[in-house]
């Protein structure tokens, strides 16, 4: 089997007391949006944050591209090529949206400029509204620029969740094209509950219940596998 | 309309006097009061950079007032005893004089905010309790090193010769100090804007204020900027020491607790977090504790509680504060 890019093996988080992960493991496929689901508060945001150096785990070890992470700071993991969409998108709303980017950008020149093109390309709004406050962006134009700010670097995963949480389905529609647009630059591990839109994007799927990893395979298994969508999705 | 409200307001208070002081003293009242808001200015814009960007109740930024007062009065004191540029005359020596105190105020008050940012500050973030207990400590350790290094009692200042008394501008008093105060708050207040809205480090530094969770994500090292910010917030509040020495033309261990009960009253007017919102308060508060003073000197520091209380009822996150 190939290396993954991202190993996150036996992972267990306790945020304060509350012991919430207790045991997940995920390998991630370089180049395939993997997709987390479980019941609220199973632990999928909390595994992110995990990945991402913003908890840190108990035991556990999360492995990006061969090197160990987990006692990084965020700081460092995000440069290692990690960028991070947040539930409720963490935008800066008193920057405009061209200070958004330009926080989130890392390097400088004509590859960053032609990355900037090519996300206004994917988002025509953001570049409509660059001087715009972030604040007065609609809720899809919001998340739409959090998913921007991660991608503006040349990062090899993406770590996005639940990015259609609040969003009109004309939106999520949107997003979903874009999101494809995306995956063919980088991986993608990504949080969503809404079925329709995590079908359409993954191609493997974890299941987390309880903090701990309960079933994996592809993406086209789960959408055929109608107790198991039952059991822990309830759909 | 929610922009200018708080520009109308300063402009109210500011115009309301006129209407029961003669109009004179009226004008010396406000270069005072001017001057007074500026250097609270001084000390409230790093507290409420401090507050703002790194969550920290810092009550140690009074005894940093302190130092930068003393370290000013110390190389003010050497200045003139050795090449006499107090007492001299001379605009250029007087200036240089000013200059010189400024920059050993700086250099010293910058090393201390490093030092108390990276081991008692560092270990406290996230929370306020241990940060309130802890810088309290820190001030009573610096004021009595104070005692120690300068002895308990008050100290004259030297004042520059050309920035006594004060200049009689068609029958106005106006007085001389004041007006370099306020020239100086303007300089560091243009300075303060230009470098948070025109550079990087700017920009990182009011994303962090927002969400400091999100720029660490974005690959930046938030500690780094935390400690430059504590350094130059304790910087500011060494040079409004300074200055307030020079000023009411003494020193005293204690004074920089008295200043700091006016500069959260600022931050708290402003808005924390934002630098226009601590000029704007503290302009607000300078102003009108000189009109009252003046009127009825017994409610003077009432009524900038006064104006605090009518702020929050109508804006419980300050002036110019981001609801966060």
């Amino acid at each position: 089997m190939a290396p993954s890019l991202l190993e996150i093996e036996d992972l267990h988080t306790y945020i304060g007391q509350h012991h919430i992960l207790q045991g997940v493991s995920l390998r991630i496929r370089h180049d395939a949006v993997t997709v987390l689901l479980g019941r609220n508060g199973a632990g999928k945001t909390t595994t992110m944050r995990t990945v991402m150096g913003l908890l840190h785990p108990r035991r556990g070890v999360v492995r990006y591209d061969g090197h160990e992470i987990h006692r990084l700071p965020p700081y460092e993991i995000a440069r290692l090529g990690i960028g991070y969409v947040p539930e409720g998108q963490g935008i800066f709303a008193t920057l405009t949206v061209d200070e958004n980017l330009r926080v989130a950008q890392l390097s400088e020149g004509a590859p960053a400029r032609e990355r900037l093109q090519h996300i206004f390309g994917l988002f025509p709004d953001l570049e409509r509204f660059r001087r715009a406050r972030a604040g007065t962006l609609s809720g899809g134009q919001k998340q739409m620029l959090a998913i921007a700010r991660a991608f503006i670097n040349p990062n090899r995963l993406l770590l996005i969740d639940e990015p259609s949480k609040g969003l009109a389905p004309i939106i999520v529609e949107h997003l979903v094209e874009a999101l494809s647009a995306m995956k063919r630059h980088a991986t993608v591990l990504l949080v969503e509950q809404n079925f329709a839109m995590a079908q359409a994007l993954g191609d493997d799927f974890y299941l987390i219940d309880d903090g701990r990893t309960v079933h994996q395979g592809s993406m086209a298994s789960l959408a055929a596998d109608d107790a198991l969508k039952k059991k822990y999705l309830g759909i | 309309m929610r922009e200018r409200a708080p520009v109308l307001i300063a402009a109210g208070l500011f115009l309301l006097p006129l209407a029961l002081i003669d109009p004179r003293t009226y004008l010396t009242l406000t270069v005072a009061g001017l001057a007074m808001g500026m250097l609270i200015f001084l000390v409230a814009a790093g507290l409420t950079l401090i507050f703002g960007l790194m969550d920290v109740l810092n009550f140690a930024h009074g005894a940093l007032f302190s130092w930068g007062a003393y370290v000013g009065f110390s190389a003010a004191a050497l200045l003139n005893q050795r090449l006499g540029w107090a007492t001299s005359p001379s605009v250029v020596a007087n200036t240089l004089l000013l200059l010189g105190a400024i920059a050993a105020t700086v250099l010293i008050t910058v090393g201390l905010g490093v030092l108390l940012e990276r081991v008692i500050v560092r270990p406290v973030y996230g929370q306020h309790l241990f940060q309130i207990l802890i810088t309290l400590g820190a001030t009573i350790v610096l004021e009595e090193l104070i005692r120690i290094v300068w002895g308990p009692n008050d100290q004259v200042m030297p004042v520059p010769f050309t920035f006594q008394g004060s200049w009689d501008i068609a029958d106005v008093v106006v007085l001389r100090f004041p007006v370099v105060a306020i020239i100086l708050g303007i300089v560091i207040y243009v300075g303060m804007v230009l470098m948070l809205n025109r550079t990087r480090v700017g920009l990182i530094v009011r994303a962090g204020v927002e969400n400091g969770e999100m720029v660490q994500v974005m690959g930046h090292n938030i500690y780094r900027y935390f400690t430059g910010v504590f350094a130059a917030g304790s910087a500011l509040a060494g040079v409004g020491g300074l200055m307030w020495a020079i000023f009411s033309q003494s020193v005293r261990p204690t004074m920089g607790g008295e200043q700091l009960i006016f500069a959260f009253i600022v931050v708290i007017i402003g808005g924390l977090g934002s630098v226009t919102g601590s000029l704007v308060g503290a302009l607000m508060v300078g102003l009108s504790y000189n009109y009252v003073a003046f009127l009825v000197p017994k409610a003077a520091i009432g009524v900038t509680m006064a104006i605090m209380v009518l702020i929050l009822l109508f804006r419980p996150t300050g002036l110019y504060g981001a609801a966060r």
